[in-house]
């Protein structure tokens, strides 16, 4: 059986049934108020976690950790449920999760973090990530942490994996279908999209043990300066996004089915 | 003054898509603007550009090879930067896509530049380029430049017509690349049966699901094979693309009854996609702002619920019916058959 280092990078978005607004700040574009907002690992990161964890769990002798980027107050919120989900080693960067960063400064904090886990074993290294995150949403990020760390066996939109040493991914592509590929063996790097997998339930027992490390790792977080150096935001601004809804109420099901009918078949 | 190089992968024996003909288009257009010229690379098993010769690029690049057939990232990412560097290129534009996306970010680090995908605008202002992308899943939009050379973009589908025009015979310059030996091999391509694909990118309509399909219904019963029934025969009428909230593809990783033909390929929204199409319907959906967000590029825009103060009617829906979408959904289905059948 094989016995893989998979490290999960993400970053803290904020809960996406929040109001966001943008906001100039001294550094650039910001979210109005950002530091308020409630946070939590980003969602096709949290999907790369729980599919680490599963495959961690097939493969005995397998280890998870957790490259996480953000403000520190911001990872300490977000660990707190996190931690309950499934069991990881934290690796903690205390830096700006903002959508206006720029990319290659945050796969260039994250590279690093993980070429400084003790440790490190290319030959049994899987890199999972988002394959876009919730804020920049660019699908960059995770691309350059491979070219960094020299690898050039990369899937983006993955949905699902079997590793039995060789590795069968599943990638998204266009029209509804997914690209199936076998890459030889690690290292290698998957971007997910949702994978397969629903959201673990809560588990106490799992969050008291990573707990035990989560709140030492925080503790000492290594700061990560992170901006968008060279980049000029000329705006950032809300769409004009309201529409003028006309709410059709007690209208007969017939009518209604034949404006709908209408609508439908006029090009 | 940028030297401009449109870029794309090609099929064997197949003509440049229209997400490739639209960006080599805004390609085209960036370049007017700016007052420079335009070359363009292509690479593959064996790529033509006699199809696109008369585009107005001052060179042609390719990359040819058996190995460059497959959509893999160690051999795309290496034709890429040959193309790049063969170009000398300080903006280069390739279309939104699998292959694309998969490698742009990795190029730009190889050339020491940067990348900025999901591109819906590309402008010039005082001779410098400018572009156009979305912040936070669709929120914001924001409109930057860069100093850092060469700027890697992928333009997305959607914002320029597809160039066109006559073909010619193209005086092709072939450029060299020698990949790694590949560890990865694409060995084939899962899709459903072609009556059962249920997302249809170029349909003129999208067709949300959400969770009320699968709940009690005012009789104290749920009806997920009605449901099933209902929506299959609308998407065969109607020829819609399916979408569908998070919540009620949840339900299916969740052990609870649901509609067996959605997966999360069908979700839209903030862990979802954002498909580009001229209408939307959409049903048993609260329209929720982390759904709707994947509705920025939808036009015309329904929704049927039974909460006349749900998300559609804050602004999201030109027109929200309240009503019972099964009721509604079957008289539908049948005025649509009626038309079909003439």
């Amino acid at each position: 059986m094989p016995e893989y280092q998979i490290v999960v990078c993400g970053s803290v978005v904020p809960d996406p049934l929040q109001t966001l607004e943008p906001v100039s700040g001294p550094a650039g574009p910001a979210l109005k108020n950002e530091m308020m907002l409630p946070a939590w690992l980003d969602p096709w990161a949290g999907h790369a976690l729980y599919e680490a964890a599963n495959l961690a769990a097939k493969n005995p002798g397998s280890k998870v950790w957790l490259v996480a980027l953000g403000p520190k107050a911001k990872l300490q919120q977000s660990m707190m449920t996190l931690a309950q989900k499934v069991p990881f080693e934290l690796v903690a960067l205390d830096g700006s999760a903002s959508g206006f960063t720029d990319a290659a400064e945050t796969a260039a904090a994250l590279a690093g973090a993980i070429q400084a886990i003790p440790g490190f074993d290319r030959s049994k290294l899987l890199v999972f990530g988002g394959w876009e995150s919730a804020s920049r949403g660019a699908g960059a990020t995770m691309q350059i942490v491979g070219e960094i760390l020299g690898i050039t066996d990369q899937f983006q939109g993955v949905d699902g994996i079997e590793a039995d040493g060789r590795l069968r991914i599943l990638e998204r592509i266009e029209g509804g279908r997914h690209q199936v590929s076998v890459c030889e063996a690690p290292p290698a790097l998957l971007g997910w999209a949702t994978g397969n997998l629903p959201e673990p339930r809560n588990n106490p027992q799992v969050g008291m043990a990573n707990m035990r490390t989560i709140m030492p790792v925080l503790q000492k977080a290594k700061p990560a300066k992170i901006g968008a150096e060279g980049v000029t935001f000329h705006s950032v601004s809300l769409p004009k996004q309201s529409r003028d809804t006309k709410v059709v109420k007690d209208l007969p099901t017939e009518q209604i089915a034949a404006e709908i009918a209408g609508w439908i078949t006029n090009k | 003054m940028e030297t401009i190089l449109f870029l794309s992968p090609t099929e064997a024996g197949s003509p440049l898509p229209k997400n490739a003909l639209e960006a080599l288009a805004a390609t085209k257009q960036l370049a007017d603007s700016l007052g420079t010229t335009f070359s363009v690379g292509l690479w593959g098993d064996a790529p033509k550009a006699d199809d696109i010769a008369s585009c107005g690029a001052a060179r042609f690049f390719a990359v040819t090879g058996a190995e460059f057939a497959q959509p893999r990232y160690a051999t795309d990412a290496a034709a890429a930067e040959a193309l790049c560097r063969a170009a000398n290129a300080t903006i280069v534009i390739g279309p939104a896509g699998s292959r694309w996306n998969r490698v742009l970010a990795g190029v730009a680090h190889r050339l020491g530049g940067r990348a900025d995908s999901h591109v819906t605008g590309l402008s010039a202002s005082d001779g410098s380029p400018r572009i156009a992308r979305w912040y936070y899943r669709q929120r914001m939009e924001g409109i930057l430049s860069r100093t850092q050379r060469p700027w890697v973009l992928a333009v997305e589908s959607g914002i320029v017509p597809a160039w066109h025009g006559e073909p010619g015979t193209a005086v092709v310059e072939a450029v060299s690349c020698t990949p790694p030996a590949p560890r990865s091999k694409v060995t084939g391509i899962e899709s459903p049966a072609a009556d059962q694909q249920t997302i249809r990118p170029d349909a003129d309509l999208l067709f949300v699901t959400g969770a009320g399909w699968t709940k009690k219904q005012p009789d104290g019963q749920v009806k997920t094979a009605e449901a099933e029934k209902l929506i299959l025969a609308f998407l065969r009428l109607s020829r819609a693309s399916l979408g569908s909230t998070k919540s009620l593809v949840d339900l299916g990783g969740e052990g609870h009854a649901t509609l067996p033909f959605l997966t999360h390929m069908n979700q839209v929204g903030q862990t979802g996609s954002t498909p580009r199409h001229a209408k939307g319907l959409s049903t048993c959906c609260h329209g929720e702002e982390p759904h709707t967000v994947g509705w920025r590029f939808v036009g015309e825009r329904r929704a049927i619920s039974l909460d006349p103060n749900c998300g559609w009617a804050r602004g999201k829906a030109d027109v929200l019916y309240v009503a019972d979408a099964f009721a509604v959904m079957e008289k539908v289905n049948g005025l649509l058959a009626r038309k079909a059948g003439g």
